[in-house]
């Protein structure tokens, strides 16, 4: 009995197990997209819920929407932006709540995956903020410049500009993006491969057919609760993370000196 | 040829193990700076939170870095 468990675990898991069957229409609905869609319809339908019929008195409903608004707009887009970043305060809330949403699916049972944990979900919210950031700037400044107060700070004696240019155009264009896709995906792709490996691991030990090893596998599986505990934490973490990364590149995009 | 002894696996996780060593050092010395300021000047523990995260993402970002590249250049075993 124990080598037929042995046999059926897939064990130590690998990127193929990010790569989810699809569920319909050829590859075009897998678990992930609907999980996003989940997502998305969450945060649209928690807002207009809440916000349908507004109390003076908030109802429990109202109270939590405009404490999650009023939390990213004192402590993200007013802390990070400054006045300026009022307007910004809608875009960073929903940010923030549909990355929670998609990142929390990672501890909830029966999703149990968060669609962050595939790179081309983060890919694509990294490169909203990007052209964003990139679009501020401009706008602000114009092309000639915005470039040139990113490339040539002001300050610095000239031939130094041999190195920082280099630097600065590198970091302003090539990895802010670039991480803020990579930590997100990375962080979400390291939790699962975490709960993975204590949960398969445990069916491993426990199947292996000796008595101390079956043992280590019960403490294996409470290592799987206390790390899914810690992936919560993570996912609420990584999406505050992301709102303030994006808050302070339009800041520095809006900013007059370098 | 005698084989005496063997080492089997992937070395891109040896490439992890040392992508992370500076950034646990950086992530600590982030925290290390924030719970220093908070013990001098408990007030301004919110002024501060938002830098904390800050640089504990940035610092945070190289281990990633190791920890996806481990996986996209592992040969196929």
């Amino acid at each position: 009995m124990g080598d037929q468990v042995l046999a059926d675990t897939p064990f130590p898991p690998s990127v193929e197990d990010f790569y989810l069957p699809s569920i319909a229409f050829g590859s075009w609905v897998t678990k992930f997209s609907l999980l996003v869609w989940l997502a998305v319809a969450f945060v649209i339908i928690f807002f207009l819920v809440a916000y349908r019929n507004p109390k003076l008195v908030p109802t429990k409903g109202q109270w939590l929407a405009e404490s999650a608004y009023g939390f990213i707009r004192d402590g993200v887009a007013k802390e990070v932006i400054g006045s300026d970043g009022l307007r910004f305060a809608p875009y960073l809330t929903s940010l923030f709540l549909f990355i929670f949403m998609a990142n929390i699916f990672g501890v909830i049972p029966l999703a149990q995956i968060s669609p962050m944990a595939h790179i081309a979900y983060p890919i694509v919210l990294a490169l909203s903020t990007y052209v964003l950031y990139l679009y501020l700037g401009i706008k602000k400044h114009g092309l000639g410049g915005y470039l040139k107060d990113r490339l040539f700070p002001p300050g610095a004696p000239w031939p130094l500009y041999v190195l920082l240019t280099p630097i600065e155009f590198t970091q302003y264009f090539i990895t802010q993006p670039l991480t803020l896709a990579v930590r997100l995906f990375a962080n979400m792709f390291a939790g699962h491969l975490i709960l993975l490996v204590f949960t398969l691991g445990g069916f491993v030990l426990l199947g292996s057919g000796n008595i101390a090893l079956a043992a280590a596998g019960f403490i294996s599986f409470g290592m799987a609760i206390v790390m899914t505990l810690f992936e919560a934490i993570v996912a609420i973490l990584q999406a505050y993370v992301f709102v303030v990364l994006t808050a302070s590149y339009i800041q520095v995009s809006l900013s007059d000196e370098h | 040829m005698n084989v005496l002894a063997e080492v089997s696996g992937n070395i891109s996780s040896i490439g992890y193990g040392l992508a992370a060593i500076g950034p646990g050092i950086g992530v600590g010395i982030v925290f290390a700076a924030y719970i220093q300021a908070t013990a001098r000047q408990p007030e301004s523990a919110s002024l501060t939170r938002t830098y904390l995260f800050l640089g504990f993402a940035l610092s945070e970002a190289l281990a990633l870095f190791g920890l996806v590249l481990a996986f996209v250049f592992r040969s196929s075993t």
